[in-house]
């Protein structure tokens, strides 16, 4: 699929998430995110860049991960991105669907 | 694409470690997926939000098929102790929360946990017994009226 963004082209998959991490940048991550209703703050780059490092070290993403992250509590989590956390924060970090059940 | 499941209500009535997880699991998965999810524990459920009991609950060694070992086996003193741990381990590969912190993650992710009035009672058991994230005790009607919209699926495990 196509998804035109700021003026760029991008792949990605049926459910909107990047195929191409290296097409990410900022501006794309404040589009997906007002897609999904979300106005990014500081917080929320925190929050995306943990979650881009970690999928850069190969760590999967659950939401206990989340708990024992150390930038965000659950609550916290569930408030930025209402809807879904994991499902949202990934697609708006550029990185690939969680897989996880938990 | 979105999902026409808005709320998933979940009855929670065995102490065996894998119909807890199934329930834990399911809502959890559920508030994930931007649904809301709500546990209503009775009767033996109720183990698994008592502060004493809930990081002792077993597997089902007895009546259990998928344990692949003979029913008189399993009813071997230690048999369910065995089990137990060996299940414990595997699930804690797949990073799988143990019972206290999987309530913890559920309740901070929003998923309400109730305890069931008839059990509480049956059981002779006080608040001070449950689990600190309780959000309450129900009757079951009041559990009913939680399922206030369309989209509402109740499941009994």
């Amino acid at each position: 699929m196509d998804l035109n963004i700021a003026g760029i082209r991008l792949d990605v998959t049926e459910d909107g998430y990047l195929t191409d991490v290296s097409q990410w940048n900022k501006e794309i991550a404040v589009e997906i995110a007002k897609e999904n209703g979300i106005e990014l703050t500081d917080k929320h780059w925190e929050v995306l860049y943990w979650i881009q490092d970690q999928v850069k070290n190969d760590v999967a993403l659950s939401v206990r991960g989340i708990k024992k992250s150390g930038v965000i509590d659950i609550k916290e989590f569930y408030e930025l991105f209402p809807g879904g956390p994991l499902k949202i924060s990934t697609k708006i970090a550029g990185v690939p669907k969680p897989k996880s059940c938990i | 694409m979105s999902t026409k499941v808005k709320k998933m209500l979940f009855i929670l009535s065995k102490a065996t470690i894998e119909n807890a997880y199934a329930a834990f699991v399911m809502a959890n998965g559920a508030r994930m997926e931007g649904i809301e999810s709500e546990i209503f524990f009775t009767f033996f459920g109720l183990e698994a939000i008592q502060k004493k009991k809930l990081e002792h609950l077993h597997v089902a060694t007895v009546g259990n098929p998928g344990m692949h070992i003979p029913t008189m086996l399993g009813g071997l003193p230690g048999m369910e102790a065995i089990a137990t741990t060996m299940m414990k381990k595997e699930m804690e590969k797949l990073d799988m929360p143990p019972v206290g912190e999987f309530l913890e993650i559920l309740s901070d992710s929003g998923c309400k946990l109730w305890a069931c009035k008839l059990a509480v009672d049956m059981f002779h058991l006080n608040k001070e017994d449950l689990i600190d994230e309780l959000d309450g005790i129900l009757t079951i009607g009041d559990f009913y009226s939680r399922a206030d919209q369309e989209g509402c699926q109740l499941l009994f495990i």
